[in-house]
């Protein structure tokens, strides 16, 4: 049983506040991603899980016991760093034993687990090699095979796949999912790669100035972002935000009206690009300035009443420069956003109609 | 399209001349010495002088080790030497390592202080040592001796295993830490072994200031000289060749130490791991 609590962890450098009163649950054997855009505080909040960083204010806890005051080893978690840090002065076979000869296991034991972990992740090849004879990927399963070999009950990721190609990344992606899974272990997990957290995690935390703007499984957050920020973070194009005036409780905008629960004003509409269908008339006048074929889309960008839009078409959809469509956006699929606080209105009144 | 060769030829020549002038720069005057140390008393009086190792004798040694006294005070030196480095290396290690991994107020100052130590002249100091020194007994003691050469050698240490530790990533203390290490488990089993080639420099250095170290030697000892101070005493009513003799065995043990060490200086982990 390792479930982390974090509560209200404050977080100050100096005059700058990286985390403020920042709370999070994670269950126990669940995947966290921590998401967010560079300096936003994740790996702060990593380090203080850690017992790395000493945070200003607020307790964690793991597994239920309060770990806040501890040292790193008594914290039993073990921790993947973003450059690794695989011991260079040791082999490949010594590096994964660290953690085991730290804890006193017997040789058998260290060669069991050794063998286990370094058989998971494939460097068995490369036992008794030094790092600095290893590509780039090949250190990273190590320091995974390190970390996997202790059996932590939490494991903490820092951008582990950040410094390899795209093409390791993909691979050791999915790699490292199975077996996570199969580890049991409870990991954070932090990146800035989306696409990342989405496939890897049970959950993202996206974050962003040092709170968690919204925590939920990768297609609830696509679906329903609770913030503008979150909307415009996750997915790829990010989501286009149309201002609406909204009279006698609908939004109306060219010839497209929707039926809103806001009050006379302004209301932000956050619509995908891919739940826009193209027609000939009625609906939201977009004129379009640039066409991007993509292969399984063609990606059009223009303006919707002078505001920056994307629509994904499909791919053999006829259209140029200069044209000008109607769009008319899944109702049920808008995210209707309150322009002064960010935040969503809850489920658009389309959805329950 | 000849120009890549052609400055690639020419930084090589530039390179390999470099090395030469190096080589000529160390060895020439060695190589001198030690001509007029087996030349035996003919060879150094002879000119023009003949820059092969004819008809070498070991006349001069031979003579200059049965002299009195020269083994005590060889064995003092280096005695004097080990100490320094020892006193340099325990103290200047854990000074770099606080300036490479903690800010604290007067950083920047302190590292200054620390070089200002070599710019107090030692001439200054040497009465007030010497009375000190005599009344703390210390004074004619190789510990005593040690004592002022560490201060000489201190700051070297410090801020060369300052920026050493450096350049040891934190991430692998770090690393250490979470996978069960105290602080100073992780210092003696990740930070040391890695730094270990470049304290042996430092090492080397304290050992080879100490050993060469004449003033402070001569002055805080009567009759346990260093070899150096003794060899100050001695030669300067000596004959040529003797002297020259002297000067040999002075270069040695530098020499055959840095050999000894060298297998450090290289070892190279390949610290960063980048
Ligand atoms: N040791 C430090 N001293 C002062 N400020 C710091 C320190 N460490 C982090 N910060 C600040 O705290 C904030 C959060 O930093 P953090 O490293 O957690 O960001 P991050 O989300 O991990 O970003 P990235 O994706 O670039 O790694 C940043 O504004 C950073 O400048
Ligand atoms: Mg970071």
């Amino acid at each position: 049983m390792a479930g982390i609590t974090i509560d209200r962890i404050e977080k100050r450098f100096g005059a700058v506040a990286a985390l403020r009163e920042l709370s999070l649950e994670v269950a126990d054997g669940e995947f966290i991603a921590l998401l967010g855009p560079s300096g936003c505080g994740k790996t702060t909040l990593l380090r203080i899980i850690a017992g790395l960083e000493q945070q200003t204010a607020g307790r964690i806890r793991i597994g239920g016991r309060d770990v806040s005051a501890l040292p790193p080893r008594e914290r039993g978690l073990a921790m993947v760093f973003q450059n690794y840090a695989v011991f260079p002065h040791m082999t490949v076979y010594e590096n994964v034993a660290f953690g085991l000869r730290m804890k006193g296991a017997s040789d058998a034991d260290v060669k069991t687990q050794v063998e286990r972990a370094s058989g998971l992740l494939h460097i068995e090849p490369y036992l008794e090699r030094y790092p600095a004879k290893l590509s780039g990927g090949q250190r990273q399963r190590v320091a995974v095979a390190r970390a996997l070999a202790v059996q932590p009950a939490v494991l903490l990721m820092d951008e582990p796949l950040s410094n390899l190609d795209a093409l390791l990344r993909l691979e050791m992606r999915s790699e490292l999912k199975s077996v996570l899974a199969a580890s049991g272990a409870t990991t954070v997990y932090v990146t800035h790669d989306q696409t990342e957290a989405m496939g890897l995690a049970d959950r993202v935390a996206v974050m962003h100035e040092g709170v968690i703007e919204q925590i939920d499984r990768p297609q609830a957050l696509y679906e329903r972002p609770a913030t503008r920020f979150v909307g415009g973070f996750v997915g790829s194009p990010p989501m286009n935000f149309i201002d609406m005036p909204v009279s006698g409780g609908a939004a109306r905008l060219g010839a497209f009206s929707s039926p809103v629960a806001a009050g006379d004003g302004l209301v932000t509409a956050g619509i995908r690009a891919e739940d826009i269908a193209i027609s000939d008339s009625g609906g939201l006048p977009f004129d379009v300035v640039v066409c991007e074929p993509l292969g399984a889309t063609l990606l059009l960008t223009g303006r919707i009443e002078g505001q920056l839009a994307r629509v994904a078409a499909r791919p053999d959809a006829r259209v140029r420069p200069g044209d000008r469509l109607s769009l008319s956006p899944a109702l049920d699929r808008i995210v209707w956003i309150d322009p002064q606080s960010g935040r969503s209105l809850g489920a658009s009144p389309g959805a329950a109609a | 399209m000849t120009g890549a060769p052609v400055s690639r030829r020419l930084r090589g020549l530039v390179f390999w001349s470099g090395i030469a002038m190096l080589c000529v720069w160390v060895l020439a005057p060695i190589y001198l010495i030690a001509l007029g140390a087996f030349g035996g008393r003919a060879g150094v009086f002879r000119w023009p002088k003949s820059l092969m190792p004819w008809d070498t004798t070991l006349a001069a040694m031979q003579a200059f080790l049965a002299v009195d006294g020269v083994w005590a005070a060889a064995l003092n030196g280096a005695l004097v030497a080990g100490l320094t480095m020892l006193f340099s290396l325990l103290l200047g290690a854990p000074a770099g390592y606080a300036l490479a991994r903690y800010a604290f107020a007067g950083q920047s100052a302190f590292r200054m202080l620390v070089v200002l130590t070599r710019a107090f002249p030692l001439a200054i100091l040497a009465l007030p040592l010497t009375v000190t020194f005599i009344r703390v007994g210390l004074y004619d003691t190789a510990v005593g001796v040690a004592l002022v050469h560490t201060a000489l050698a201190l700051p070297f240490a410090a801020l060369v295993s300052s920026s050493l530790f450096m350049g040891i990533p934190r991430e692998l203390e770090e690393a250490a830490w979470v996978f069960g290490c105290t602080g100073f488990q992780a210092f003696r089993k990740i930070v040391l072994p890695l730094a270990l080639p470049g304290l042996a420099a430092a090492a080397i250095f304290a050992f080879v200031i100490s050993w060469n170290e004449v003033f402070a030697a001569s002055v805080l000892t009567v009759r346990n000289k260093t070899l150096t101070a003794y060899l100050l005493t001695v030669l300067a009513e000596s004959p040529l060749h003797f002297r020259f003799a002297g000067g040999f065995l002075l270069i040695l043990p530098s020499v055959v130490f840095m050999f000894a060490v060298r297998k450090y200086l290289f070892a190279m982990w390949g610290v960063a791991n980048r």
